[in-house]
């Protein structure tokens, strides 16, 4: 069974090839089923191996060949799937599954539609990679890849120069984040001497460093985190990404890519509780990402962009959660927020192809009887982000909030923020559903809503079922469950919680059903509060935006941090490379090229009277030679 | 001692008669002091025990190569240059310069070359026919039947570039 | 040996530069042909010596093989030197300065 683990990430590659070498040939139809048929396959042996490893129960691996070697430095191209990368593996390919089969609903009649496909293969096989190595460097491969295809994605209508440079934006923002990882990859090759997993996250040889290192390493690792996963304060490009086609969103910027950071965090598990400073800024910055974000979502009217800052927020949960040692909580999230928020993105999706092309939530509404099904399906993914009972999105919060509230890295007030913060993801959300599907129709006579093709709606389905019943593999020991998904997560990350001394029970307030009482609370306040604003009494908005205008333009400019960023970062930068283009490019460096052309253009006017074209002279040249090899000789 | 002085003889006359042959202005009598020059250097050859090579010279050399030279003089009609030459161009002064700097270097490394040399003991006879044979058709086989098709290439070359049109 | 090694050699150097001299000087293509045996012969008086004061018979089965040489080389010279005649009715490489330009 091991020698099929490089099949996964193989097929996916075999459909970029595919789809990029065959092009236009291949009809589009041809093209979306090549692609998914290949993620399927990946799907499919991911399920096989997953059965292998629970009977198992030790990784499996397979070496293909070694990447580089250099001195006593060896660094080895080979797939580890342990309980964490399975975990990882399966939500690709299975979430990336339907999003395919859904792409090929809703990019019909796109000239570009092998392009896309191929894109979407080429990521798929990045992500694979990215999680299924055994080494930084490999990991970093995907890392990359993930990035460019994101790149790739972002600007696929790159006609757009606002898509393009959206695309631009994404990548270089990533690139800091990119620059952090690479810093980190320095430190740990001169400090370990290798590359390996197995070598790196070592008790014993974490042990042998000063803390300084460790919480530099683990500094430098989370910049990267904060770059892929759209932290504050790099979190800057995710909005500007919703650019893209949006099943892309749904895969990329919602279910696998920006989650990255938060399984190289829960990989690294072991390396980052090593250091307290750095567990702490995680969890900070998780908590506040998670607020702001859900502060700027309240006013947002793109319903896309509702969707990319309430990511934004459920990631910056997740990174609370591995900040306070909670790794199986935080890789428990991302796997319920990859099944909610892909179909969050696909429901708009559909939504957006119903309304061919309207993204203002300010023009939809009363949109339920048109699309029944997009209903439905939105209405269990809005359900189970907001938290209510019982739903994927419930079992994965609540553990991430009891455990901010019980670890010796969270507190109350870390608690209080991400309680908050929950109340308001349940308003925000029911507020992009009320406004899209009920009230008054607000859209004009051109367009006709209508319910989406089969193709799309399928997916939805699946993926609605997914967000519903996708909890109850994690039901906390509290409410009589097992918690299987934290047991199976063990094998992977168990080393890491060990070696944070959780003070539980001892000193506590509150128990966590009682904490569970209160976020049940939070989110049906904020699914009242939605329904009272925007189905009620639609009036109510105006008014307290009125008169709360000052902290209202604040959070509708997002904080005014483009601007800045635009301010203090990217027009120094532009203007300082307008100088040196105009002055320094244009007088020195061309005159040095255009001048060195020149002089050679007047010294082969001058030599060319050598070439007399008389062979008595050359002869003569000639026998000159003969003179001086013979003098050399004789002096020798 | 009868035979130093007549090296000494017969290497004055070569000299001279090559210096002839590059100074006159006329082709045909070049041809005929370079025919000269070639039998002298055959009595050289004789007179350094190299008698199948004295033999060769005046066949190949004196007999075919010079009758061929003669032979396109005549057929060309190109007896005299039509214009003399300038005795003393700055271009001349250059090469007699080089000649003669060529020529002090080749004595200079010639007797200094040779001082490291040593005469091996006794004397063998080498220069007859027998020895040059049994060298060519044993040790120099392949050297020599290369030979051979250079001169088949050389008489194909020839016939093509002697045709009409070219 | 009839006389030292040296003066042989300084005989065919001599020899040596007066064909060089005709290359260098003359302007009739078959006086400059003329020359370069004269070279060649030089060389040949040369590797006779060496061969003589050596007792080595290497030297005169040069001198053979350059003699084979010589003969196809102006065979094929001269058959040029016809050739270019043919087409320029002259003979003066003053006037073949095709390589200028």
């Amino acid at each position: 069974m091991n020698s099929m683990i490089w099949l996964i990430p193989f097929f996916p590659l075999l459909g970029f090839l595919i789809n990029g070498i065959g092009g236009k040939r291949l009809s589009e139809r041809m093209s979306g089923i090549v692609a998914s048929v290949v993620v399927g396959l990946s799907f499919v042996i991911g399920i096989s191996l997953f059965g292998e490893f629970l009977k198992i129960g030790t990784p499996l691996e397979q070496t293909l060949f070694t990447w580089i070697e250099v001195g006593n430095f060896t660094v080895s191209f080979s797939y580890v799937l342990d309980s964490l990368s399975l975990v990882m593996v399966l939500v690709v390919t299975g979430v990336g599954l339907l999003i395919h089969i859904y792409s090929i609903g809703y990019m019909k009649g796109d000239p570009g539609i092998q392009r896309y496909f191929s894109y979407l293969n080429l990521f798929t096989f990045m992500m694979l990679t990215l999680v299924m190595s055994d080494n930084f460097l490999a990991m970093f491969l995907g890392w990359e890849g993930v990035g460019l295809c994101s790149y790739l994605l972002i600007g696929f209508w790159f006609e757009d120069p606002v898509k393009a440079a959206a695309g631009k934006k994404a990548f270089i923002v990533n690139r800091i984040g990119d620059f952090g990882f690479m810093l980190a990859m320095f430190l740990i090759v001169s400090k370990f001497g290798t590359l390996q997993f197995a070598n790196v996250l070592d008790e014993t040889s974490i042990a042998n460093l000063t803390p300084e290192i460790v919480t530099a390493i683990t500094l430098l690792l989370f910049l990267g985190a904060v770059g892929k996963s759209a932290q504050i304060p790099l979190h800057i490009w995710l909005p500007d990404a919703m650019a893209g086609p949006t099943p892309v969103s749904a895969l990329i910027h919602a279910a696998t890519m920006v989650t990255a950071g938060v399984y190289l965090i829960a990989r690294c598990g072991i390396l980052f509780a090593a250091s307290e400073i750095t567990m702490s800024v995680i969890a900070v910055i998780g908590i506040l990402t998670a607020f702001f974000a859900a502060t700027i979502a309240l006013t947002e009217t793109d319903i896309k962009k509702v969707l990319a800052y309430s990511t934004i927020s459920q990631l910056g949960y997740m990174f609370a959660a591995v900040g306070v040692g909670a790794f199986a909580a935080g890789i428990f999230h991302l796997v319920t927020h990859a099944f909610f928020k892909g179909l969050l993105f696909l429901a708009a999706g559909s939504v957006i192809h119903g309304m061919s092309g309207e993204q203002n939530m300010l023009k939809m509404g009363g949109l339920k009887q048109k699309m029944p099904t997009t209903y439905w399906t939105m209405l269990a993914g809005v359900a189970a982000i907001s938290g209510l009972p019982l739903l994927s999105g419930f079992f994965s919060k609540d553990e991430i909030l009891w455990n901010v509230y019980s670890s010796q890295f969270g507190g109350n007030v870390l608690f209080g923020i991400g309680l908050f913060t929950a109340a308001m993801t349940a308003f925000y959300m029911f507020r992009l559903f009320f406004m899209t599907f009920h009230g008054d129709r607000r859209w004009s006579g051109e367009v006709s809503p209508h319910e989406s093709p089969k193709i799309m709606t399928i997916p939805l389905i699946m993926l609605a079922v997914l967000s519903v019943v996708g909890g109850f593999i994690g039901i906390p020991e509290s409410l009589g469950g097992h918690n299987f998904f934290h047991q199976f997560l063990q094998k992977s990350t168990q080393d890491a919680t060990g070696y944070i001394t959780h003070h539980y029970s001892s000193g506590l307030l509150l128990s966590e059903n009682i904490l569970m009482i209160l976020s049940i609370t939070a989110a049906i306040g904020g699914l009242l509060l939605a329904y009272r604003f925007y189905v009620q009494r639609p009036d109510i908005p105006g008014k307290i935006s009125k008169s709360l205008s000052i902290a209202y333009k604040l959070v509708s400019g997002k904080y005014f941090i483009d601007e800045l960023y635009g301010f203090f970062f990217v027009r120094p930068l532009r203007n300082g490379s307008e100088l040196f283009w105009k002055k320094f490019d244009i007088s020195v460096i061309d005159g040095i090229a255009n001048g060195s052309g020149k002089v050679m253009l007047v010294l082969g006017n001058k030599l060319r009277r050598i070439q007399t074209g008389v062979i008595q002279n050359y002869a003569a040249v000639i026998f000159l030679g003969v003179i001086s090899i013979i003098f050399y000789l004789y002096l020798k | 001692m009868t035979l130093s002085l007549l090296f000494y003889i017969v290497s004055t006359l070569t000299i001279g008669s090559a210096l002839l042959v590059v100074l006159n202005r006329n082709a045909v009598y070049s041809a005929v002091l370079l025919v000269f020059t070639f039998f002298n250097l055959s009595i050289l050859y004789l007179l350094l025990e190299a008698y199948f090579l004295a033999v060769l010279e005046i066949l190949i050399y004196a007999g075919a190569i010079m009758v061929l030279f003669l032979f396109v003089i005549m057929l060309l009609n190109v007896g005299r240059e039509r214009v003399l030459p300038k005795m003393m161009s700055f271009q001349r002064a250059v090469s007699l310069f080089l000649l003669v700097i060529f020529f002090i270097g080749v004595s200079l490394f010639t007797i200094q070359g040779v001082q490291d040399l040593h005469q091996p003991a006794g004397s063998v006879s080498i220069g007859n026919v027998t020895a040059i044979g049994e060298a060519l058709f044993s040790k120099y086989l392949f050297p020599f039947e290369i030979a051979s098709i250079l001169l088949l290439v050389a008489l194909i070359g020839t016939v093509y570039l002697a045709k009409r049109k070219i | 040996m009839v006389v030292p090694l040296e003066h042989v050699i300084i005989l065919s150097g001599l020899l040596f530069s007066i064909g060089v001299m005709g290359v260098l000087f003359r302007r009739n293509a078959i006086i400059i042909f003329m020359s370069i045996e004269l070279m060649l012969n030089a060389v040949n008086l040369a590797l006779v010596g060496f061969s003589r004061y050596h007792n080595n018979v290497d030297g005169q089965v040069f001198v053979f093989l350059v003699m084979t040489l010589a003969a196809a080389e102006v065979s094929v010279g001269l058959a040029i030197i016809v050739a270019l005649f043919r087409n320029r009715q002259t003979v003066n490489i003053n006037e073949m300065n095709l390589m200028k330009n």
